[in-house]
């Protein structure tokens, strides 16, 4: 995806409130999110950074406050905004009953993306030759997760929601996801990351937010050894 | 949405021609449905075959029950409805797509049933294409109807005993349209007495294919 | 008019009242003149004495209940116009309506018996009734499903919308079912004869006695509904208190929330559902 020429925002959530019933999931978030930058959002569990991300997607409506993901309301403008964001969730949205390719070629066609990049995609991430043709009701929790990270890289997103991507994954698939996180946003794509095991993100992201209780409650600047261009960040 | 409702159809066709539950489970609970009416009402062939009609829509009122129900359970692997929302597809796409896919399983379940009530009822057919018309345009009803209710229930863990309670009331008018037309077939009946169904069956595909492509959309969004 | 409004100030529960014995002293003028004070008819005989109650309570059920129910379903649905007090206020209508939907169906029957020897007849009226009462069974057992209120909301209302959309379509299809199949004879279901003078005056005072009748219970009905949504609200200060205390951080209040929560930087415009009944 090109990126933009002006630094433009990829994300921006202002007190947002996002409710789950009665149940507040998101108690207040402000966050901003520039393209190309990439995120983590940490926290303890049920802190709120699943919701996050998923209000992101557009999945859970904002009760009150203000969102926008890549400059549209992802209320209103939910097709769009969902063509343009991918997320990797717990599960896999993924059919038992068809095999790898068909999954990742359905998945591609109906982000309206370029059906080319699907082999590569899948090569990338080992999913060659008998893997290809096997149903994914026969793959492991691991290799299902990699088959969901093959339609990410195949589609190519602006946004990349990432739910705790390195749980499940051997080390060798969690070294090969950073370099494909790296890979996307040195490409001009934004990646947020949820985790509660920074360590494993901290090399990719150059900034991290934390979430307690459905707000954000901190923020750092991460400085790393590798050299991503450095970006002014100002705490909201 | 065209090419969404192509996308859609032929993704959960091609699952049924996977997993072939459509073939091995519903289309034998169907025949399984006229033996038994065969077994309620005989062993006299007369009280059958004037029932044929009828009891051809009855039987596939309920087996497109299951056929929805099957439709719906597709996507409840592993977070697929969430992943349907994620996808980008047009609404109003997906649900034109499973209305397709499911009316193509129903058709062809039609033409065993079909079969199946010619050979065990000693039904006769006069008209034929009379035949064909009013099982295209049920199937359509069946099929539209059924995704629409099918999605409302979807995600419920009740869905298994609240579907057929909700969708075999409102799909009367199919099956008293499409027996009447029957009817009609079988006795080589005129057909005037075809049309004021006709455009029944027509009405009732038009208002639940319009409904559908709107409200589909709002439905997904509930859960 | 908030939905808090007609829970509990003291005027709706006084008009709440006065409405219910209205309609029962209108129910039981109409019963004693039905049952005594008009004469039988000349064809019927005293078969008549139920066109007092029978097309009143038709009229409630298949008109006011389920066609307020419908449209307060599209007023939520609509996004302008949503709000809960129109979903509680279908249901009330749908439950209420099927009680009388079912009355309807009974006092038919029981016309029919002796007009024409059998509980039930197919006949084309009777039979759409049928199909009615079935679709909003359907939609009341949609509403038990155990679902948050907006949730339930949206789902009731899409389920109203389907069903009285499928109503004139099931309504044509009896009646073509009856009248264009060759050989049948056509039963009559016309329960009113010409009548006039004092039967009249009874006809039309049962009517305007179960309209208040079906107002009466749904005013009740709408406050039981809106009192366990309430009761159901008291919880969301709960989870407000236990949000809070988890991470420490305070949280918008919404709406009229207690003292006892401080308030920091509400949300703007936040969304209330709950109003805490003090």
């Amino acid at each position: 995806m090109a990126p933009a020429s002006s630094p433009s925002s990829a994300l921006s959530l202002r007190d947002v409130v996002a409710l789950s019933g009665r149940f507040p999931l998101l108690a207040g978030v402000d966050l901003e999110v520039a393209e190309g930058e990439t995120v983590l959002v940490e926290g303890p569990n049920g802190a709120g950074k699943t919701s996050l991300l998923r209000v992101a997607a557009g999945l859970v409506p904002v009760a009150s406050g203000r969102a926008t993901v890549l400059g549209l309301d992802p209320g209103r403008f939910r097709t769009e905004v969902r063509r343009r964001v991918g997320m990797l969730a717990h599960a896999s949205h993924l059919y038992d009953d068809l095999n790898v390719r068909e999954n990742v070629r359905f998945a591609v066609k109906a982000a309206g993306a370029d059906t080319s990049r699907i082999g590569a995609a899948c090569e990338r991430l080992g999913l060659t030759g008998r893997l290809l043709r096997t149903g994914v009701a026969k793959l492991s929790a691991g290799q299902r997760r990699r088959v969901a990270l093959a339609v990410l890289v195949a589609r190519a997103p602006e946004l990349w929601l990432l739910d705790e991507p390195h749980a499940g994954l051997d080390a060798s698939a969690r070294s090969l996801l950073n370099e494909i996180i790296i890979e996307a946003t040195a490409n001009g794509a934004t990646a947020i990351v949820a985790s509660h095991e920074p360590e494993l993100v901290a090399s990719l992201a150059n900034r991290s937010v934390t979430l307690t209780g459905g707000r954000v409650t901190g923020e750092r600047r991460i400085v790393t050894s590798v050299d991503p261009p450095a970006r002014i960040v100002h705490v909201a | 949405m065209w090419r969404d409702t192509l996308l859609m159809a032929g993704k959960d066709l091609r699952i049924e021609a996977r997993s072939r539950v459509a073939l091995s489970q519903v289309a034998p609970f169907g025949i399984v449905a006229l033996v038994l009416f065969a077994f309620a009402l005989g062993p006299d062939r007369s009280p059958m075959v004037k029932g044929a009609p009828g009891l051809f829509w009855v039987a596939m009122l309920f087996s497109s029950v299951l056929a929805i129900q099957r439709s719906v359970s597709v996507e409840s692997t592993d977070g697929a409805r969430d992943g349907l929302r994620l996808s980008g597809l047009d609404p109003a796409g997906q649900f034109l797509g499973k209305t397709l896919s499911v009316a193509a399983q129903l058709v062809a379940l039609e033409v065993v049933l079909g079969v199946g009530v010619v050979l065990l009822y000693g039904a006769s057919i006069q008209t034929y294409w009379l035949i064909a018309v009013s099982c295209l345009l049920g199937t359509i009803g069946l099929a539209a109807a059924g995704t629409l209710y099918g999605a409302l229930s979807a995600g419920l863990r009740i869905k298994e005993t609240l579907l057929p309670f909700l969708l075999l009331p409102v799909v009367a008018p199919v099956l008293l349209a499409g027996t009447r037309m029957w009817q009609a077939a079988l006795s080589g009946g005129t057909p005037a007495n075809g049309t004021p169904w006709f455009h029944l069956l027509i009405a009732f595909d038009a208002v639940y294919l319009a409904l559908g492509v709107v409200v589909y959309g709002p439905i997904q969004e509930t859960a | 008019m908030t939905s808090k409004t007609i829970v509990q100030s003291p005027r709706m529960i006084w008009t709440t009242r006065i409405i219910g014995i209205l309609a029962l002293v209108g129910t039981g003028i109409t019963v004693w003149l039905g049952l005594w004070a008009t004469p039988p008819d000349q064809t019927q005989g005293d078969l008549v004495r139920l066109v007092y109650i029978h097309p009143g309570v038709a009229w409630v059920a298949l008109y006011l209940a389920f066609g307020l129910a419908a449209g307060c379903s599209l007023l939520y649905l609509w996004p302008r116009t949503r709000s809960l007090f129109w979903d509680r206020l279908a249901a009330a209508s749908v439950e209420v309506g099927v009680v009388f939907n079912a009355c309807t169906l009974i006092s038919g029957s029981i016309w029919g018996k002796p007009t024409w020897g059998v509980w039930w007849a197919w006949d084309a009226r009777l039979t759409s009734t049928a199909v009615l009462l079935v679709l909003f069974l359907g939609y009341l057992a949609l509403r038990r499903v155990p679902a948050e209120p907006e949730v339930r909301a949206r789902r009731s209302a899409f389920a109203a919308l389907f069903a009285v959309v499928d109503v004139p379509i099931v309504h044509f299809s009896v009646v073509w079912w009856k009248t264009l199949h060759q050989g049948a004879t056509v039963l009559n279901a016309n329960l009113s004869p010409t009548i006039h003078g004092s039967m009249a005056w009874t006809l039309l005072l049962g009517f305007v006695a179960l309209t208040l009748a079906f107002v009466w219970m749904l005013l009740v009905r709408y406050r039981i509904g809106a009192m366990e949504d309430y009761l159901g609200s008291g919880e969301l200060d709960m989870a407000l208190l236990e949000r809070q205390s988890e991470g420490m951080a305070p949280v918008p209040a919404t709406g009229e929330a207690p003292e006892a929560l401080a308030p920091v930087g509400s949300a703007p415009g936040a969304r209330a559902p709950a109003e805490v009944t003090r």
